[in-house]
């Protein structure tokens, strides 16, 4: 801005020291390619202690055992099969909720609502992704378990839905906020072509603008998932933290064990270097791998988009 | 006018000084005392040090966990003064204490007992330890297989990594035998702390938890437990659990290498007596009434 914006005097003096303020943007321009390398650095770094960690667990826990179904450490039981299916589980319900409600909320923000309400609602969305999700957890075991236990007439309220719902609601905001920047990027042009062409306002939004900010809003709905997946507190109070084998259709309704939840629940009393240390670091490692994979294929999915649409284009 | 205040102020100070450096309150402490052990004692040891080292500044208490093994034989190397144990000294750790001509004294210093607690509206009031065994391990899974109405179970517990689970463990699901290897049923929910488990059960009529007596609610109902069938169902209380009629209690102890002497001697002393057994209740364990001991 205040480049562009510059007196000619400055522009003047800016010319008169040129070599200086060469050397000065030489600087500026390491800095940000040492912080952009730093990012890839840092995840690199993470990664290789994740594997140092774990991967003893591998030798340590025979296979079989790792890969089993039951979770009780102290006793040397370290079958995380439990923990992944809790994970997916509370995961795959938030995202069932979260990305209708987050994507109809992004194009209601975006396409229908006149300009006042939507100077109010985007802030308001952005505030609720600023909540505490211990604040939210709260809520959950006071109102919401007790809530959903007497509606279901569930044996109790702490289940993988609880903490499903909990999740979406936090999920909600980043994929609101990012598909609604991803909507509004669309130009104006392509909303008044298919307007023109006689298309509904309703066909407008799900046959064009939709579409067109599709990989932004792809964007959205993956960083809404990782930050499901990732959440912690929220989860351990909520889930019943039990570490059952959730692979029929009755677990959503019935208590499970997030890999989250156990590595913050274990890794405080742990015993540095015991196996159960580089079991939770194992755990530690497949959450890792699982965020890399729904990134990997995020961005060979839009990458295939894109490079399709230009196809198209040329 | 300035000068007589400045004298008054260097007055101030030297008798400041004086009285730090005057033998009743000396500053650097002379008195070290080691204390490790139990983890399930830890917390309790911990507030009695401070508690102890405001009191008298001269002492200096360091304070780990680890175990009860660990401590005791920190307790028979001679590298701590006081053993912190949840168990009684075991023969062979007896033996070996003979081996290196220790003589450990024992001393009960709080007990700890485990409450069971289900909602008020329940009308089960009182269990066997093997009719809690048999919930808790998931062969008993609806309250009217023990007189109670038609409603499933929902088993409660603290974090494994709890003392309180590792002890219920013992000495309900496995009924104490050492070579009985049940566990817990897996659907049994974990929660990450006491509130936890009293939310649940306030609100929830099919379940059922337990925790330290001193942190059950007045508001829960809490079960009367008889070690098995046709024998006295007794409801826990500080009384109960002194007299030691109530079967999910256990002493917690704190050992020293033969008579303690000196400031340790004088720590345990005042352990043993009301300022220290009031912090004993409100971390949630049951003080020693003097005078009940069997």
């Amino acid at each position: 801005m205040n480049g562009e914006a510059g007196t000619p005097a400055a522009r003047g003096q800016a010319a008169g020291r040129r070599p200086r303020r060469d050397w000065g943007e030489a600087i500026i321009t390491r800095l940000i390619q040492l912080s952009g390398y730093s990012a890839v650095v840092f995840v690199g770094l993470i990664f290789f202690f994740l594997v140092r960690e774990g991967l003893p667990a591998l030798i340590e826990v025979p296979l079989r055992d790792l890969f089993g179904t039951r979770w009780y450490p102290i006793e040397g039981y370290f079958g995380v099969v439990p923990l992944l299916t809790g994970s997916l589980v509370v995961t795959g319900g938030a995202m069932a909720i979260a990305v209708p409600f987050g994507i109809g909320t992004a194009m209601f923000i975006s396409e229908i609502a006149p300009r006042w309400a939507r100077e109010v609602l985007k802030p308001l969305v952005e505030l609720l992704g600023g909540l505490p999700s211990v604040v939210l957890g709260f809520l959950g075991i006071l109102i919401l378990s007790p809530y959903l236990r007497q509606l279901l007439d569930l044996p109790t309220g702490l289940t993988a839905l609880a903490g499903s719902l909990l999740l979406g609601g936090i999920a909600l905001p980043t994929i609101v906020s990012i598909a609604e920047d991803a909507l509004d990027a669309v130009p104006r042009s392509y909303r008044d072509a298919a307007l023109a062409l006689g298309a509904t306002p309703w066909q407008t939004m799900w046959g064009v603008t939709l579409p067109a900010a599709r990989s932004g809003v792809l964007t959205a709905v993956l960083l809404g998932m990782g930050r499901a997946i990732g959440e912690t507190m929220a989860v351990m109070m909520v889930t019943g933290n039990a570490p059952v084998l959730a692979v029929r259709l009755a677990s959503i309704v019935s208590p499970v064990r997030t890999m989250t939840a156990t590595i913050a629940a274990e890794m405080g009393e742990v015993a540095s270097g015991s196996p159960h240390y580089h079991a939770l670091f194992f755990i530690g490692m497949l959450l890792f791998v699982i965020s890399l994979l729904v990134n990997v294929i995020a961005s060979a999915v839009v990458f295939r988009q894109r490079s399709r649409a230009e196809r198209v284009l040329s | 006018m300035r000068t007589a205040r400045s004298l008054v102020l260097i007055s101030i100070l030297l008798v400041g000084c004086t009285s730090a450096i005057a033998p009743p309150t000396p500053g650097p402490p002379d008195e070290y005392i080691e204390n490790r052990g139990s983890d399930t004692l830890v917390n309790l040891a911990l507030a009695w040090a401070e508690l102890y080292q405001q009191e008298h500044p001269e002492v200096r208490i360091s304070v780990s966990g680890g175990g009860s093994g660990v401590g005791i034989t920190a307790l028979l190397n001679g590298t701590v003064d006081i053993a912190n144990a949840s168990r009684q000294i075991k023969p062979e750790e007896a033996e070996q204490a003979q081996a290196h001509g220790i003589h450990p004294t024992e001393f009960v210093v709080a007990r700890d007992a485990i409450a069971v607690i289900v909602h008020p509206d329940n009308p089960v009031g009182r269990l066997t330890l093997q009719q809690l065994s048999d919930i808790y391990s998931g062969r008993i899974n609806n309250w009217s297989e023990v007189g109670g109405e038609d409603r499933p179970i929902v088993r409660l517990s603290r974090e494994t990594n709890s003392g309180t689970h590792v002890y219920f463990l013992q000495v309900v699901v496995r009924l104490g035998q050492s070579d009985n290897h049940t566990l817990f049923s897996t659907d049994t929910l974990l929660l990450p702390s006491s509130e936890g488990i009293v939310n649940e059960v306030r609100q929830n009529p099919n379940a059922i938890g337990y925790d330290g007596l001193g942190y059950v609610p007045p508001d829960l109902k809490t079960i009367a437990v008889a070690r098995g069938p046709g024998e006295v169902y007794v409801l826990p209380s500080a009384a109960t659990v002194n007299d030691q009629t109530y079967p999910i209690a256990r002493d917690l102890y704190m050992y020293t290498a033969g008579e303690p002497t000196g400031a340790v001697n004088a720590y345990l002393e005042w352990i043993l007596g009301q300022e220290a057994q009031r912090v004993v209740g409100k971390l949630g364990f049951v003080p020693i009434l003097r005078g009940a001991q069997p």
